[in-house]
């Protein structure tokens, strides 16, 4: 038996056995909802229990502390912020019934639900907001993201201990009136405010329990779920909060969310039916997804953008002509096409399309063909004086990882085929590589990628500011920190568009990296999962989802 | 005589282990980067907070006599990646599981391989033998992260007999393919380790001895030949077992359980010190008191061994 089974083992052949695999037929019912908007009970499956692949083992649960996406998507279950988002990623009241903004910008009120509970049934205050916002600025709690609410009154100073947490700009107003005030009018506060570390936290569970309280039986959450258990590496499992305000018109009862780092393997156990959401797909697998499994792929546009970024602190990377001509000679179609393969879209400029009001702005060699931009590239780094008797060498650097290889390698042929220009390819570990990039001393071309956490061009534009400790290109010009800083005052949201669009000109202008593909976010939902849209920020709260009934299918292809 | 014996290689490990401890310690921490940095760059304000709050603020050398103060105390300290547990939380979740599952693999890997190494043994170099040994030869040598998805596409995707993976409170159904996936490589070593020294043994003299007396061919194999032939295996065993318990990455993450061996890769990659730091003690000890266990199975087949 155990020779016949490695016989067979030895004699399978590497790629996947692709047509082989069970076609699934699906027999859902036709969705209908009631006049009220929700779905008609007579089309829900009658256990409405939902898996979810989440990638890698959240930090933790505590929203003030950790960070990333696996712990932000599980918080959002958990939590409900003063505003939060609909399943199109649009904002719409959370424990805040609805706010107002002061004439002059400086000031937001909200008026909080009457409604809203704890998952131990203890009433919700605007005090709570109180101590949860202190909480996150406190130096003493290490919070990794505080930075978020530096627009908030103080907020920065606290968070750098020159100031006692007291001096927030948070105020009570009464139990059901909380006032935010602002170190300057910030239009995009509420986009802020939706983040999952903007989530409140229970003080006596907090106090109680310090670091310690984020675990099962001790945690008191106050979103539509609540946590029931969490093993480590294995599974994380919520159910239902019986006090959340909106209990009503919550549909699924419990959700299990899944460490699901091999991405085969997350394959594998959504095709074998225990996950029926994954968190991504193996790129390496695309052909057999999308002869087998086309219909469940789903792919949408992500906030985020992967770029080569130039050391502009040494030579020759502080002449924007090289670094022009070297993105120019980048031929991206081929990058998303024969590569990446899932629908990236070639990039041009640095903030990815998605933010309302937000155009960004595109050179004008974005619109050339591929041709007029090698041409102009060879001009452009023959007049900074290279050329076939003085070829630019340079060195390109990236974190270890199959997809970041095979973008590297495939740059440096561009690079050789169209500029003559020699590349030669580093790897490092990712700390070790991050450390280097920071540094700024030995790198020249260096891979990276930036991820929006919520929809405002600032998020991605001051990373380029002089002084920003993540400026790793090293990119310096006043008149871009000028306009960012009239940008992070302007009252009018669209002024501070336009003032952000004008930097964003500047900088592309100067190139400082090369802008190579907008990030989509892919991945294989069962068509029974209804009620959540694909959205620019990738979030999608379990609150919204139902589960159709599946009715016996007809037959089964093998 | 065998309590004293233990209690002296006992003690005698502890210098072992503090030289690992050390040696472990500063070798984790020359590695560029820290357990704070990611994709987005923390603010040197919030850095300070956090090294402050993990006592990464203080010279190393103090970190070291604190670290070393808090092991001799049975504590581990905070993981720096999962903020909500602490380095014995995570162990003491994570090593039952690899436990179970390798205690399993090993005592599968043990049992067949031994069968399959005597039989191919008994049958030297007839098709049996040439079909056993070719079949442990590809065992050997493919890897885990292949084999594993295989079987998985077999007996899960396609079979649908058993769960693709996650762990289900330790169910048997959750365990069978992991545990054969992380059998088939011991068991093929062991298969042929056991069939290499039962050749020289079946042709040693009091096997010759035993057959010219009549003894019934299955007492000269498994009573008199087999205990003999041990020998290797058993030292092979020791290493391997606190290996094999202590968890592999590969099939963890294949298979989404949650056992420690996934820590020891992880707690480096991600710069968790404390992690990796926990993980290596227990491997340490492990190993130590693995070994004593061989020493004192070898004593107790060979005769011809004492304890000092």
């Amino acid at each position: 038996m155990l020779a016949i089974a490695l016989g067979l083992i030895a004699c399978t052949p590497s790629q996947q056995p692709a047509d082989e695999a069970p076609v699934q037929r699906w027999n859902l019912p036709e969705v209908i909802f009631t006049e009220d908007g929700r779905p008609d009970p007579s089309i829900l499956a009658p256990v409405q229990i939902l898996h979810r692949g989440n990638g890698t083992q959240p930090q933790g649960l505590d929203p003030h502390v950790t960070e990333g996406v696996p712990s932000s998507n599980i918080q959002r279950d958990l939590f409900e912020g003063l505003l939060t988002r609909a399943a199109d990623s649009s904002i719409i009241p959370g424990v805040a019934e609805r706010w107002e903004v002061s004439e002059d910008g400086y000031t937001w009120t909200f008026f909080l639900r009457e409604n809203a509970r704890w998952s131990n049934g203890d009433l919700m205050t605007a005090d709570d907001w109180l101590f949860s916002f202190r909480r996150i600025v406190n130096p003493a709690t290490g919070s990794r993201f505080a930075i978020l609410l530096n627009p908030i009154l103080h907020a920065e100073d606290i968070i750098a201990g020159r100031r006692p947490v007291e001096d927030l700009g948070v105020r009570v107003i009464d139990d059901f009136t909380l006032e935010i005030g602002l170190e300057a009018p910030n239009p995009l506060l509420a986009e802020v405010l939706t983040h999952s570390l903007a989530s409140p936290v229970h003080r006596p569970s907090v106090e109680a329990h310090g670091d310690r309280w984020a675990r099962p039986g001790t945690m008191v959450t106050n979103g539509a779920y609540m946590l029931k258990e969490l093993a480590m590496q294995s599974h994380i499992r919520l159910v239902r909060n019986p006090y959340y305000w909106d209990n009503d018109n919550t549909i699924i009862d419990e959700v299990f969310h899944y460490p699901t780092e091999d991405l085969s393997a997350e394959l594998m156990r959504y095709r074998a039916g225990e996950l029926s959401w994954t968190y991504e797909v193996p790129n390496t697998q695309f052909n057999w997804i999308q002869a087998n499994l086309a219909d469940e792929l789903v792919v949408g546009d992500w906030l985020g953008i992967y770029f080569f970024g130039f050391n502009t602190t040494r030579e020759p990377f502080n002449d924007p002509r090289v670094t022009r001509a070297l993105s120019m000679a980048i031929d991206r179609e081929i990058i998303t096409e024969k590569l990446t393969r899932f629908g990236q879209r070639p990039a041009f400029a640095f903030v990815p399309p998605g933010i309302p009001g937000y155009e960004p702005p595109e050179p004008e060699w974005a619109f050339w063909t591929q041709q007029q931009r090698e041409e102009q590239a060879r001009a452009l780094l023959a007049e900074a004086g290279f050329g076939p008797d003085n070829p630019l060498r340079l060195e390109i650097r990236y974190n270890t990882h199959e997809d970041h290889r095979r973008i590297s390698l495939a740059i440096a042929a561009m690079w050789q085929q169209s500029l003559g220009v020699y590349a030669s390819l580093i790897n490092e570990e990712f700390r070790v590589f991050l450390n280097t990039r920071r540094q700024r001393a030995v790198t020249e071309v260096f891979r990276a990628g930036w991820i929006g956490n919520y929809l405002d061009p600032m998020y991605f534009l001051e990373l380029f500011f002089s002084d920003n400790p993540q400026n790793d290109v090293g990119f310096f010009n006043p008149e871009f920190d000028r306009l960012l800083n009239r940008a992070a005052r302007a009252a009018d949201l669209e002024e501070r568009l336009s003032l952000l669009r004008e930097a964003e000109i500047l900088l592309l202008e100067a190139q400082p990296f090369a802008p190579i593909y907008t990030y989509v976010a892919a991945r294989l939902v069962k068509p029974y999962v209804r009620g959540w849209e694909p959205n620019v920020l990738d979030q999608h709260p379990t609150r919204f989802m139902f589960l159709l009934r599946q009715d016996p299918v007809e037959q089964r292809v093998n | 005589m065998l309590p004293r014996y233990i209690l002296k290689r006992l003690l005698g490990a502890i210098p072992t282990l503090f030289i690992l401890v050390t040696i472990a310690f500063f070798l984790i921490r020359i590695a560029p980067g820290g357990p704070f940095d990611e994709d987005k760059a923390l603010p040197p304000e919030i850095m300070a907070n956090l090294e402050a709050k993990y006592n990464l603020d203080q010279p190393l050398v103090i970190q070291y006599f604190l670290y070393l103060g808090s092991v001799a105390r049975g504590d581990l300290g905070p993981s720096f990646q999962y903020s909500d547990f602490t380095v014995n939380e995570l162990i003491a979740e994570g090593f039952p599981v690899s436990l179970r599952l390798g205690g399993s693999a090993l005592l599968l890997a043990l049992v067949f391989g031994v069968l399959i190494g005597t039989i191919a043994a008994w049958r030297q170099n007839s098709r049996l033998d040439y079909a056993l040994m070719g079949s442990a030869m590809t065992g050997i040598a493919i890897p885990n992260f292949v084999l594993a998805p295989i079987l998985i596409l077999l007996f899960a995707v396609y079979a649908g007999w058993l769960p693709a993976g996650g762990w289900g409170g330790g169910q048997l159904r959750n365990m069978v393919l992991p545990v054969i996936a992380l059998a088939l490589p011991y068991m093929a070593y062991v298969a042929r380790l056991t069939r290499g020294s039962m050749v020289e043994t079946l042709r040693s003299d009091f096997v010759r001895t035993a057959r010219a007396k009549g003894l019934p061919e299955w007492k000269i194999l498994g009573k008199h030949s087999l205990k003999v032939a041990m020998l290797p295996v058993v030292s092979y065993l020791g290493p391997a077992a606190a290996a094999i318990i202590t968890g592999s990455v590969v099939i963890e993450q294949i298979f989404g359980l949650p056992g420690m061996g996934r820590y020891f890769v992880q707690g480096a990659l991600n710069r968790d010190y404390t992690l990796v730091m926990g993980v290596v003690i227990v491997i340490g000890v492990l190993i130590v008191v693995f070994n004593l266990i061989v020493d004192i199975i070898y004593a107790l087949i060979d005769p011809r061994i004492r304890y000092e």
